[in-house]
């Protein structure tokens, strides 16, 4: 390892970083977000057995679970122009991210939300609560800390799939990275140098992810032995 | 009166545990339901709100009729806005402490500004002797802490009418007591009850009525002392005799 190799990796550090602050986290956190909206709205439907909607949101998990991410990517971005629908790299991928991630995640909304027990549901009704009202106040936020450390594994997953954007023009981290190997015929240790940061920023959350448990843990969730 | 059940009927599957029930209820009363295991008591409490659906009969409810098979979800809220429910296992919500799980029905259910919510909360919980623990979770608090919790939850909305489920059933004995201590002065104060109780020395003594259930019908009603000691009908003659051998 020449003085070369090092002030190249000292010298792309920033330049691979930027793009993984300023695109792949947003893309990440935009994304996630409006997945677990998808996903918590996917799982109330199917909860309470909503006729038509509780097929629609079948059909819905079943073709995006049963499709590649990046096939789905390919099409929203570059199929679906020939419909006449246009959409910008960014938007395409929050898009495929968030209604992808939202089929997962609405599955472990669903077992969350049926492992709650019954007899808070109907505590709830008997105060008065509306149906709606007991899953907003008690039942959503009992299955949301069963849920928590899946749905964190998938916002830790999500982070490293952004780099399939880079398929469709995003110019997040891996892109970034891609651009200055093209550049200086160093694959190996620019690919090892993003590698590495996708792994800090997994080990970050990861970190968020322990801290958050202890929060829920203190707040009267640790499960019961009864 | 303020609750009167007319030919209440539910089937669970092929098997009908209600069938064609009759109870009344006034206000103030304190009703103890006993009977043995399957004879349709909680379900009979559970139809009553509409944690089950009957399958046919009337409930007058504060002078209103409603058609149980027919109930809308509307009627449903308003009849439950006028009364709590005390469930076997408690079934506090685990996510609020104490304090929260009693202002629950009033601020979110019946928008009563904060201030006056906890106000009332504390005031409930202090009725149960339960204002220390009020910034406990559930999961802190024993099983009978956990119950009077529940009870003050069911009394601070100001019902017409507090439904108990084996309040007691879940409890050791020293538990037991501190709940049926709550329970009696609840009746004292006029609180109307009904209560499905395996306790016999509440039901004899706290209750203003008991009703006993057979099959999924009222077989026999009246007052506690004629109950316990000259019941008119065989099925709750055997009932009572088996009860205080046991109890002797």
């Amino acid at each position: 390892m020449d003085n070369n190799i090092l002030s190249l990796v000292i010298d792309s550090f920033w330049k691979i970083l930027k793009p993984g602050l300023m695109m792949t986290i947003p893309l990440t956190l935009l994304s996630f977000f409006f997945s677990l909206i998808i996903a918590t709205f996917t799982a109330l439907v199917q909860y309470r057995r909503i006729p038509v909607l509780q097929k629609i949101a079948r059909f819905y998990i079943w073709v995006v679970r049963g499709t590649p991410l990046l096939v789905q990517l390919f099409v929203v971005f570059y199929g679906l122009p020939s419909l006449g629908i246009l959409i910008d790299p960014f938007p395409a991928a929050v898009l495929v991210f968030s209604i992808n991630e939202g089929a997962y995640s609405a599955e472990t909304i669903r077992a969350a939300i049926e492992s709650v027990p019954v007899g808070q549901l109907e505590a709830g009704e008997c105060i008065g609560l509306s149906w709606m009202q007991t899953m907003r106040r008690i039942v959503l936020p009992q299955a949301l800390r069963t849920a928590f450390p899946t749905l964190f594994n998938s916002l830790i997953c999500m982070v490293k799939d952004t780099s399939l954007a880079a398929n469709i023009t995003v110019t997040e981290m891996f892109m970034q990275t891609q651009r200055i190997v093209a550049r200086t015929y160093e694959p190996l240790v620019l690919y090892l140098e993003v590698g590495f940061i996708y792994l800090m920023f997994c080990t970050v959350l990861t970190k968020v992810q322990a801290y958050g448990e202890k929060k829920l843990n203190a707040k009267g969730f640790r499960k019961e032995s009864v | 009166m303020i609750l009167e059940a007319r030919n209440i009927i539910k089937s669970f599957g092929d098997t009908q545990i209600l069938k064609g029930l009759n109870l009344s209820v006034d206000k103030g009363d304190v009703v103890a339901i006993l009977g043995r295991s399957g004879s349709g008591k909680t379900t009979l409490l559970r139809c009553l709100d509409f944690l089950e659906k009957a399958d046919g009969g009337t409930l007058v409810f504060d002078g209103k009729e409603h058609e149980l098979k027919t109930i809308s979800k509307k009627e449903i809220r308003e009849i439950r806005l006028k009364t709590g429910f005390v469930f076997q296992n408690y079934n506090l919500f685990s996510n609020m402490t104490a304090l929260e799980n009693v202002m629950e029905g009033l601020v979110t259910a019946r928008k009563i500004n904060k201030k006056d919510a906890l106000d009332t909360a504390l005031s409930m919980l202090e009725k149960v002797g339960m204002e220390k623990w009020k910034d406990h979770y559930p999961i802190q608090l024993s099983g009978g802490q956990q119950q009077r919790v529940a009870i003050a939850r069911a009394l601070a909305t100001n019902p017409e009418v507090i439904y108990f489920d084996e309040p007691t059933s879940a409890l050791d004995p020293e538990l037991t007591g501190e709940v049926l201590e709550v329970m009696k002065r609840l009746a004292e104060d006029g609180m109307t009850m009904i209560v499905v109780t395996h306790e016999m020395g509440f039901a004899r003594r706290v209750a203003s009525r008991v009703v006993f259930m057979e099959e999924g019908v009222v077989v026999e009603e009246g007052d506690p002392e004629t109950i316990f000691t000259s019941p008119k009908e065989k099925r709750t003659q055997e009932f009572i005799s088996r009860i205080s051998s046991v109890m002797e």
